[in-house]
C-alpha cells in the first residue's frame, strides 16, 4: 500500500509571532521555520505503518516555496522514501492544497493519505477534510489511534466528549491529533541518507490546479493585550478579591 | 441573504455553542434557519424552534445521519446549500469535521473559527494560536464558516417561534462507519459552556491529585474541570479536558489555572476569560503575565485551603 503524507513548513511552534507594522501579516523574515508539529506526527504514523509491513512506500509532499524542500528533507530523514514539492510562491489555502494533493494521490495511486489535523500558522483545520471530500474518500480526523486491517482503517478520534472510533473502508484520509504518537528524532546517519533521497519538483499548473486564493487578507492585527494583574499574598485575599472586587464567585 | 446554522445537539438538548453560532448568523443579518440531523430529533426540534432569531427549523431524520458522520452530514448540507448564502456551525469537533468537507464539495474555501462578523463577505479569525487576528474577505459566492463559540454570546434559548419542516435526506452511500464511543461522564458543566473553570497542569503530578484536590474546589464553585496539554499527554485526565490552541477554546467568567506554566498554546485557549487566576510555585511562570490575580506557592497546600475558604 502506497501512502502519501503531507508536510507544511511553518513558523516554529516556539516562536512568538509578531504582527508586521503595515498589518499585512506576521513577520516571517529571519524567523525559525520548522515542520508543522501535527505533520511530524503524521510522518511518524506513516513510518510505523511501513515498519509494520502495512505501507510499502511513503511519499512526503509539501506545497510552498523552494525552502519547503527542507521540510520534505526532514520527513525523508525520519524515514519517508521520497518527496514531491509542489513549488509556488502563492500562499496556498486548504482548498487549493486539497486539490493539489488529490491530483498527486491519484497519480501515485495512494491508498491512504495522512496529514496533520491543523497547521499552527493559519489554524484552519481543513485540508484533510477537504481532500477526503474531493477524492470522495471517508475521513478519520483528529486521530489518536489508527489500525489498518482487511482493507479498513479503524480510527479512534478525539472528539468533544472523549473518544470515538470509526471504521473507514480504504482508500481513506486520516488527520493526526497530538496523542497519535510521539515523533522520532532523525538520527545523523538517516539525515545523511536522506540527502540522497529523491525530491521531485512540480508546479501547480503541471497538476492542472488553479491556486488563486479565495480569501483576501484585509489586515492582520495584534489581539487586545492582557495586562498582568496583581499577586495576592494568600488564599484569604484571593477569595476576597474574587468575591468583592471581581465579583465572579 | 439567508443563513443556515447546523446545530450541535444531543439527548440533553441543544448545545450552547450552537446558540453562539446562531448569534454569528444573527449578527450577519437576514433570515436564519437551523438544521438538526440524526434520529429522534422531535424534542430538540421543538427546542430549536424557540431559539431567538430563528425563523425556520429543518429536520433531517435518518439513521444514516446518526453520530454526526461527516460524510453523510456534508452530503445533506450540500443538498440544502442552494437556498443559502452562508452556512455556519460552531467550531465543535463535529463542526470542524464536517463543514470543511461540505465546503470542498461546493468548491468553497472554508472560513474556520471566526471570532467576529464584519459584513457578508468579511470576517475576523484568530491565526497563530490567537497571537494575531486576521480580517479576511471571501470571494466565494457562498460562505461556509465555523464559529468560535467563546467569541459570540449565545442567543436566548427562548423567545422565538420558528416553523419546523422535514427535509429529504440524500441517499448517499458511505464507506465510513461509526463503531463506538468512550465519552467522559461528568455531572459538571461542559467546558465550553461553564461560567467557571478550574484547570490543572503538569504541576498536579498525577490524576489522583486532580480528583483529590481540583474536583472539590470545582464542586464548591459549580465549575468545569479543564487541563493543559501537558496534563493530558501525561495521562492525568482524558483528552476532552484539554484547553488550548488545539483543544477547547473557552472564555468563562473565571478561569483558575493551577500548576499550569502558560505555554502560548494553552493561553490561546483561555486568554479571553473575563478573570484569570494563576496558582503556581514558579513566580516567573508566563501564566502570571495574563493573570488578574496570581498566587505564588505550593498548590498542595493552597488547594485544600481554597476549598475551605469557598
Amino acid at each position: 500500500m502506497k501512502l502519501l503524507v503531507a508536510v507544511k513548513r511553518v513558523v516554529d511552534y516556539n516562536v512568538k509571532v509578531r504582527v508586521k507594522s503595515d498589518k499585512s501579516g506576521v513577520e516571517t523574515a529571519g524567523v525559525k521555520m520548522s515542520m508543522n508539529p501535527f505533520d511530524e506526527i503524521a510522518v511518524e504514523e506513516a513510518i510505523r505503518l511501513k515498519e509494520k509491513g502495512i505501507a510499502t512506500e511513503i511519499v512526503a509532499v509539501s506545497i510552498g516555496v523552494t525552502q519547503a524542500q527542507e521540510t520534505i528533507r526532514t520527513a525523508l530523514a525520519m524515514g519517508a522514501d521520497r518527496g514531491i514539492l509542489v513549488e509556488t510562491d502563492v500562499a496556498v489555502e486548504p482548498l487549493a492544497v486539497a486539490k493539489l494533493l488529490k491530483a498527486l494521490a491519484e497519480k501515485e495511486g495512494a491508498e491512504l493519505v495522512i496529514l496533520g489535523k491543523q497547521a499552527i500558522d493559519d489554524d484552519m483545520n481543513a485540508t484533510g477534510q477537504m481532500l477526503a471530500a474531493l477524492l470522495g474518500w471517508p475521513q478519520g480526523t483528529f486521530a489518536s489511534k489508527v489500525e489498518i486491517a482487511d482493507g479498513n482503517a479503524k480510527v479512534t478520534r478525539e472528539v468533544d466528549g472523549g473518544l470515538e472510533t470509526v471504521e473507514l473502508k480504504l482508500p481513506a484520509v486520516v488527520t493526526a491529533d497530538l496523542r497519535l504518537n510521539e515523533p522520532r528524532y532523525a538520527s545523523l546517519p538517516n539525515i545523511m541518507k536522506a540527502r540522497k533521497k529523491q525530491i521531485d519538483i512540480v508546479k501547480p499548473a503541471d497538476l492542472g490546479v488553479d491556486v488563486t486564493p479565495r480569501l483576501t487578507i484585509v489586515s492582520v492585527a495584534e489581539p487586545p493585550g492582557r495586562k498582568a494583574g496583581i499577586k495576592v499574598p494568600d488564599v484569604a485575599t484571593l477569595v476576597d478579591k474574587l468575591r468583592n472586587e471581581a465579583k465572579v464567585i | 441573504m439567508t443563513s443556515l446554522v447546523v446545530l450541535d445537539f444531543d439527548a440533553t438538548g441543544i448545545k450552547q455553542p450552537a446558540r453562539s453560532a446562531v448569534a454569528a448568523a444573527v449578527k450577519l443579518g437576514g433570515e436564519v434557519h437551523v438544521l438538526l440531523s440524526g434520529t429522534g430529533i422531535g424534542e430538540s426540534a421543538a427546542a430549536a424552534a424557540k431559539i431567538a432569531g430563528v425563523s425556520k427549523v429543518l429536520v433531517a431524520d435518518d439513521a444514516s445521519l446518526t453520530h454526526e458522520l461527516a460524510e453523510t452530514t456534508a452530503a445533506l448540507v450540500v443538498s440544502l446549500a442552494p437556498a443559502y448564502s452562508h452556512i455556519f456551525q460552531a467550531a465543535t469537533a463535529a463542526g470542524k469535521n464536517m463543514i470543511p468537507r461540505a465546503a470542498a464539495l461546493l468548491d468553497v474555501q472554508v472560513i474556520s473559527d471566526i471570532s467576529d462578523v464584519i459584513d457578508a463577505d468579511t470576517f475576523i479569525r484568530p491565526i497563530y494560536a490567537g497571537n494575531a487576528l486576521a480580517t479576511v474577505k471571501s470571494s466565494d459566492s457562498k460562505k461556509l464558516i465555523t464559529v468560535r463559540a467563546s467569541s459570540f454570546d449565545p442567543v436566548a434559548a427562548e423567545g422565538g417561534s420558528a416553523t419546523i419542516e422535514n427535509v429529504t435526506v440524500p441517499t448517499a452511500g458511505t464507506s465510513s462507519k461509526y463503531l463506538s464511543s468512550e465519552l467522559s461522564k461528568s455531572e459538571r458543566p461542559e467546558l465550553t459552556a461553564a461560567k467557571i473553570i478550574v484547570s490543572g497542569g503538569r504541576g498536579m503530578q498525577n490524576g489522583e491529585n486532580f480528583t483529590k484536590l481540583i474536583d472539590p474546589v470545582a464542586d464548591k464553585l459549580g465549575a468545569a474541570v479543564g487541563a493543559s496539554r501537558a496534563a493530558v499527554d501525561a495521562g492525568y485526565v482524558p483528552n476532552d479536558y484539554q484547553v488550548g490552541q488545539t483543544g477547547k477554546i473557552v472564555a468563562p467568567q473565571l478561569y483558575i489555572a493551577i500548576g499550569i506554566s502558560g505555554a502560548i498554546q494553552h493561553l490561546a485557549g483561555m486568554k479571553d476569560s473575563k478573570v484569570i487566576v494563576a496558582i503556581n510555585k514558579d513566580e516567573d511562570a508566563p501564566i502570571f503575565q495574563v493573570a488578574d490575580y496570581g498566587l505564588v506557592g505550593d498548590l498542595f497546600t493552597i488547594l485544600p485551603e481554597l476549598e475551605k475558604a469557598l
